[in-house]
């Protein structure tokens, strides 16, 4: 196959940042979107030029590393798919492909196509978790849980923390996100006991970071590699109203 | 004198583990560790490098016992590690089923499954252990599946004949991770822990004998400066990616356990790799990673290939006559089921005899037309439809319609730095845990064992050990011009320098590959003196090649993914020709180590317990130097050495 690719290119956080134009002649329909970045690299380098730089690690779907904007679309035209997992055999030969970083206020871009996505990890630090100190369980089933609840719980834990719902939103908001971990921890009996106070910091901490706020365009959910439910907002928002109740009444 | 003629050193010997019963050594130890002062703790600073199930467990504790603890990884979260990746489960000892498991028995399994090369007492602690992992883990609120009854499920995994495996669907690795990662994040926001993301470790400091920081360089602005501490716990992961083709993810490296090697640390049985069974097969030479399908596949998958060689017929119309299901006829007690290194080495002997399928005629048919025709469709996609989606995205070809192709893949490091008992290795005050150190697998990992072990060794053994050192070692703060801090940083700076000013030919992806097809060959899944002695011929040409003509462009004052890939490029040089000695001089076959020199009359692996069994602990002398062995003598008081038959 025959592709050309238009590619952002930006030195440092400084920097401006341009598309940049071009083609790699034997890209294989067998190869993965990363893989062919790889083949432009090895030829970019070779040539004298600066590789684009990237970020990706597990290359199969699930560390949440790779992060592009592929013709518009955060981590391209496959529905459920990341970027590394996206395979040539779905464009054709002759293609013209844009590849940028993903946008959003929050997500400041270091260089090429890689983007500072820390304020995820600040979100969860100022709440996202059960407090369990090592060594203080009790036995694993001491406490049951009914099947639909643990299996409500698994599916909105499986974020990978991409941050594509982010650079799909019109708003640059992290509600999808934020909304999967309130939604797996607050499914469980674990979570319970700081259920009103999680959602509290960690919506403050959101706000603070420079998210937008959310105004269901619904874009989060069609981009997200891990069709994580729209719904997990609406418990966002549930669960926020009530803690904020809470908080009023004990004021 | 060539590198093949290594010396023998001094015996090294595990004085940290009590004896006595094996069933209260642990117990005793901890008794007797000496326990740091609470005021004191806050004083007292440890760096781990590494965030995966090893080092993210491990930072959060030690935060919450109150030391202060400054965390590296590479990548820009530390929820990116690659424990992420890991799908089938976890073991634990809890006996849940009833069905005959226990603690001796989880030791029994792993010391056989090890075939005799691991050390009894560290097993028996892990098996003791992983019950109260199980405990931790939901206690964080890891979703584990579980049945209608509220309880959790286990599953047999890896032809263990009892169900002690938890899981997550197939995202176990994934959801251990982020429960450690979650208890990290919170001690980030305590202040006990503070993270330093896309920072990578390139050597550590030595100070009078005793770890006391390491070098590391900010992959952003690309400063590199030195980290003074107490003490030092790598949890870095393993090396497998010294193969280019592995499972591993693309960064998975070897530097921080060769940089530690390289200042003093013994390397214990670097030639102990795992080959995984169940990969999809490379499809092209731009292949840049190769991926696990879960080996649960095999509980209902018939493996075979056509009995003809170049059968290149649609599978479909291969009559049932045609074709060899060759596990099944070689091995008619466990079938399919069979261990990861025989299914693997059997794979590769039909390939080799030119009966593989696919593409270079690497793969082999992994056919589930008769558990579709026998249960339905929709209990084959209830149970293994992620996977059949995973494959069909990679490959482009239904599962459900035609058979799946799969071929070995390098997916596991059982060898690593020697640790004793409390975990500590031949330097003072580093640590090494996880997959970075070589305790618990001996010469083959059981599955769902890697990630009990990291937990085991991150939430519950390290924090109690390194006790023991910090509140015996007392040290003085470090000045930050000593000049063994000095000389670490001068040594990194001079390293990039060099690589910068090269400005050769040739990339580092390309030496990279031709390093990895060299391993692939030579010390992969079947290993010949033949082969080692071309291995250890041919590797230090490369090196050296790659030391006068790498092509790395750019500069060190910015992110630089090529210098970075080519820093680990360079120590895995050095790491594989350690690798091809060590499996030149082990000459037996054991676990996932095959020597073609040493089988028995129908072609399986012979072990010399006469002669190996200890673990072979190597001493770095110089680059391409002779290394000296220090053999760490196995003893079994417990499991009766026998040689494994599957039959
Ligand atoms: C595809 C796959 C599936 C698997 N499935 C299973 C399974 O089902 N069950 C099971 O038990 N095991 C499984 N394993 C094995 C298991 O996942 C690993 O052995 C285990 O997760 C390793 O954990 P770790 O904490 O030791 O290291 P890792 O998770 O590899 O973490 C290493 C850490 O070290 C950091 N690091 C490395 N080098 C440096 C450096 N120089 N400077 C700074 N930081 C550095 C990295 O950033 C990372 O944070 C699987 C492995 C693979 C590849
Ligand atoms: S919700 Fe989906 S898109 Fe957003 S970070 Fe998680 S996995 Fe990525
Ligand atoms: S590289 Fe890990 S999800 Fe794409």
């Amino acid at each position: 196959m025959r592709l050309h690719l238009k590619v952002w290119r930006q030195r440092d956080a400084d920097d401006r940042g341009a598309m940049a134009s071009y083609d790699v002649d034997d890209a294989s329909p067998d190869m993965s979107f990363l893989e062919l970045l790889d083949v432009l690299n090895e030829k970019l380098t070779v040539e004298g030029e600066e590789p684009v730089a990237f970020d990706h690690d597990c290359r199969e779907g699930i560390c949440g590393a790779c992060s592009m904007v592929i013709d518009g679309q955060p981590h391209g035209p496959e529905k459920a798919t990341t970027t590394c997992q996206l395979h040539m055999r779905h464009f054709s030969d002759g293609d013209t492909i844009t590849v940028e970083p993903f946008r959003a206020g929050a997500f400041p871009v270091v260089k090429d196509l890689v983007v500072d996505r820390g304020a995820f990890d600040r979100i969860i630090a100022a709440g996202g978790y059960i407090s369990a100190p090592t060594g203080s369980a009790p036995d694993a089933h001491a406490v049951p849980v009914p099947k639909d609840q643990a299996d409500r719980a698994f599916t909105a834990a499986a974020c990978i923390g991409c941050g594509a719902c982010v650079a799909a939103c019109p708003n640059g908001s992290a509600s999808l996100f934020l909304g999967a971990k309130i939604t797996h921890l607050g499914e469980l009996p674990q979570g319970q006991p700081e259920r009103n106070s999680r959602v509290l910091a960690m919506v403050d901490e959101h706000d603070a970071a420079g998210f937008g706020g959310c105004t269901n365009t619904g874009e989060c959910a069609v981009a997200c590699p891990k069709e994580i439910p729209l719904d997990v907002i609406s418990q966002l928002n549930r669960d926020y109203l009530a803690a904020r109740k809470a908080r009023r009444r004990s004021a | 004198m060539s590198y093949a003629d290594f010396t023998l050193g001094a015996p090294v010997a595990d004085a940290a583990a009590p004896d006595g019963p094996i069933e209260t050594r642990w117990e005793r130890r901890r008794f007797g560790v000496k326990l740091v002062n609470p005021a004191n703790k806050r004083k007292m600073h440890v760096i781990v490098v590494g965030t995966g199930l090893a080092g993210g467990s491990a930072s959060a504790t030690l935060a919450e016992l109150g030391y202060r603890v400054s965390s590296f990884c590479y990548q820009d979260s530390p929820r990116r590690a690659h424990s992420i990746a890991a799908q089938g489960g976890i073991n634990a000892a809890k006996n849940y089923r009833n069905d005959g498991d226990s603690v001796h028995r989880l030791f029994y399994d792993t010391v056989k499954g090890g075939d005799f090369r691991a050390r009894e007492s560290n097993v028996h602690r892990l098996a003791e252990i992983s019950r109260q992992i199980i405990d931790q883990c939901v206690a964080q609120g890891v979703p584990f599946a579980r049945e209608y009854g509220g309880l959790l499920d286990n599953r047999s995994f890896g032809g263990a004949q009892v169900s002690r495996t938890f899981y997550a669907r197939g995202q176990t690795g994934q959801q251990l991770l982020l429960g450690a990662y979650q208890a990290l994040e919170r001690q980030v926001d305590a202040g006990g822990v503070t993270m330093y993301p896309r920072h990578e470790m390139l050597e550590l400091i030595v100070v009078d004998g005793h770890a006391r920081g390491i070098v590391a360089r900010d992959l952003i602005t690309g400063e590199t400066r030195s980290h003074l501490a107490d003490a030092v716990v790598l949890a870095s992961g393993g090396y497998g990616n010294v193969f280019f083709l592995s499972t591993n993810a693309k960064g998975c490296n070897v530097t921080a356990s060769w940089r530690a090697h390289r200042k003093g640390a013994l390397f214990a049985n670097p030639c102990f790799t795992q080959i995984h069974p169940t990969c999809i097969p490379v499809s092209g030479d731009h292949q840049s990673k190769l991926t696990l399908m879960s080996e649960s596949l095999r509980n209902d998958g018939r493996v075979w290939v056509p009995e003809r060689k170049g059968d290149d017929r649609d599978p479909n119309l291969i009559p049932e006559a045609e074709r060899d299901y060759f596990l099944e006829r070689q091995y008619p007690a466990f079938g399919n089921l069979v261990p990861r290194d025989i299914a693997s080495r059997a794979a590769k002997n039909v390939c080799d005899e030119g009966r593989g399928v696919g593409p270079g005629g690497l793969g082999v048919f992994l056919d589930f037309a008769e558990v579709i025709g026998r249960l339905g469709r929709p209990a084959v996609e209830a149970k293994y439809g992620n996977l059949f989606q995973m494959y069909q995205r990679i490959t482009g070809e239904d599962p459900y319609q035609v058979p799946m192709r799969i071929y070995p893949a390098v997916h596991y490091t059982m060898g690593g730095l020697w640790v004793d008992y409390d975990l500590q290795s031949t330097i003072p005050g580093l640590f090494v845990v996880g997959e970075a150190n070589f305790s618990d697998h001996g010469a083959n990992r059981l599955g769902a064992s890697a990630l009990m072990q990291g937990l085991a060794d991150g939430y519950f053994v390290l924090p109690s050990t390194i006790g023991d050192y910090l509140a015996t070692a007392k040290h003085e703060p470090v000045d930050p011009d000593h000049p063994a801090v000095r000389a670490a940083e001068d040594d990194v700076a001079q390293r990039i320098d060099t690589l910068l000013s090269i400005r050769g030919t040739r990339t580092v992806d390309s030496f990279h590959r031709e390093l990895g097809h060299l391993m692939w060959e030579h010390c992969g899944m079947e290993r010949t003196e033949a082969g080692l002695r071309k291995a250890l011929d041919r590797i230090p040409e490369l090196r050296k090649e790659f030391w006068e003509t790498v092509l790395v462009p750019g500069t060190g004052v910015e992110l630089n993914q090529s210098l970075e890939r080519a820093g680990r490029v360079g120590d895995f040089f050095e790491l594989a020709e350690l690798m091809c000695l060590d499996a030149l001089h082990r000459n037996e076959s054991c676990g996932g180590h095959f020597r073609a020199e040493s089988q028995t009359p129908d072609g399986e692996a012979a072990r010399d317990d006469e002669n190996f069994s200890y673990a072979a602990a190597w001493e770095f002398t110089g680059r391409g130097e002779a290394p000296v062995l220090h053999k760490e003598d196995l003893t079994f008081e417990y499991v009766a050495p026998t040689q494994r038959s599957y039959k």
